[in-house]
């Protein structure tokens, strides 16, 4: 990639961060009450949209051999379960994330 | 922003400076080990500053993906941020130029700082939401330099360190699982993402259009069971 590609990409992405967290001062900054259906949604998609990307970030997994999924499947449970455990970000996410590097790097 | 306010606000940002260093050096890492130089990283922060967005954004950099898919990932991942403004309208009114940085800096933590402190007596309120608000993106650069320098000067096998990205949303899934208790939309998600997948396939992720589609028509079709029971605690009958 060019330093321009980079640059398009990183500058697309903040703006639309910052479109979406500006969006609702846009719409109901002048004391209008946001519609019910939009304060449904508010509170529902996100937990829905969250396994969506979980979905995605297991889409390229193939099912051909016990060392394609098992590394990602067995890290996975293991960041479900640390999180349970001890409700610490670091912990789950940094633990998680090696024990999937060990598994993929020298177990399968 | 004045000292009396920092020296008010920094306690009350211990807890999310330990968290954005350690995030924020997996995020700088993850991108120093997809190649890009450190540069990014501290400009990545600066100017994106959330974490699930840039997480995503390593992989979306690393695919050198199409403008507009990175527009449309980034837009429905970051949704849930519809939700936070809606609750600070009040408490960002009057703060002039600097709203517009409130608004720009309104990430998960910060925001459940905002939601949950007050201001010490003799601190102006409006320069103690500030301060809490500028110190948080400042560990939150901090962290993704030094893990981005990190990353480039050690020199380790990092195959498999993406799944960092997998962790964080595994982690955000348990956190909304244990605070809502409706869990149907969770699993609408998952099937419903699951079955464009196997229809559309995992090329450059646009099965997550329609996925999208079928998310929103879902939580429609089901809102008059959704909203039944556990709505509001108050004015939820009144219609």
């Amino acid at each position: 990639m060019t330093t321009m590609q980079i640059a398009a990409l990183v500058a697309v992405m903040a703006i639309v961060t910052f479109l979406t967290r500006a969006l609702p001062f846009l719409l109901f900054g002048r004391g209008g009450e946001p519609p019910k259906v939009v304060l449904y949604l508010g509170r529902f998609l996100p937990p829905a949209v969250i396994a969506m990307l979980i979905v995605y970030c297991y889409r390229n997994v193939s099912f051909a051999a016990v060392g394609d999924w098992a590394p990602a499947f067995i890290a996975g449970a293991a960041v479900v379960a640390l999180h349970l455990w001890k409700k610490n970000n670091m912990l789950s996410i940094v633990g998680g994330t090696i024990l999937y590097m060990v598994l993929v790097q020298a177990v399968f | 922003m004045n000292r009396k306010s920092l020296a008010a606000a920094f306690p009350h940002t211990v807890p999310v400076l330990m968290g954005y260093l350690s995030i924020g050096i997996v995020f700088g890492w993850m991108l120093s080990a997809a190649g890009f130089h450190t540069v990014w990283s501290g400009i990545m922060s600066l100017t994106m500053y959330a974490g699930s967005g840039q997480y995503l954004g390593v992989e979306l950099l690393a695919n050198a993906s199409p403008l507009a898919d990175a527009a449309f990932l980034t837009l429905i991942l970051n949704f849930r941020h519809l939700v936070y403004g809606l609750s600070m309208l009040e408490k960002f009114q009057g703060m002039g130029w600097r709203k517009l940085y409130m608004i720009f800096s309104l990430t998960d933590e910060t925001y459940a700082l905002l939601a949950g402190v007050r201001a010490p007596e003799g601190v102006d309120e409006k320069d103690f939401y500030f301060s809490i608000a500028v110190l948080d993106h400042l560990y939150w650069i901090a962290g993704s330099v030094i893990g981005a320098v990190a990353g480039a000067l050690i020199t380790i096998n990092t195959e498999g360190i993406d799944f960092a990205m997998t962790a964080l949303f595994l982690v955000i899934a348990v956190e909304q699982w244990q605070s809502n208790d409706r869990h149907a939309p969770v699993f609408l998600g998952a099937v419903g993402t699951l079955a464009c997948l196997l229809f559309l396939g995992p090329e450059g992720g646009r099965f997550l259009i329609p996925a999208l589609v079928i998310l929103v028509a879902g939580l429609l079709l089901m809102r008059p069971s959704l909203e039944k029971p556990a709505t509001l605690p108050k004015g939820g009958e009144s219609e």
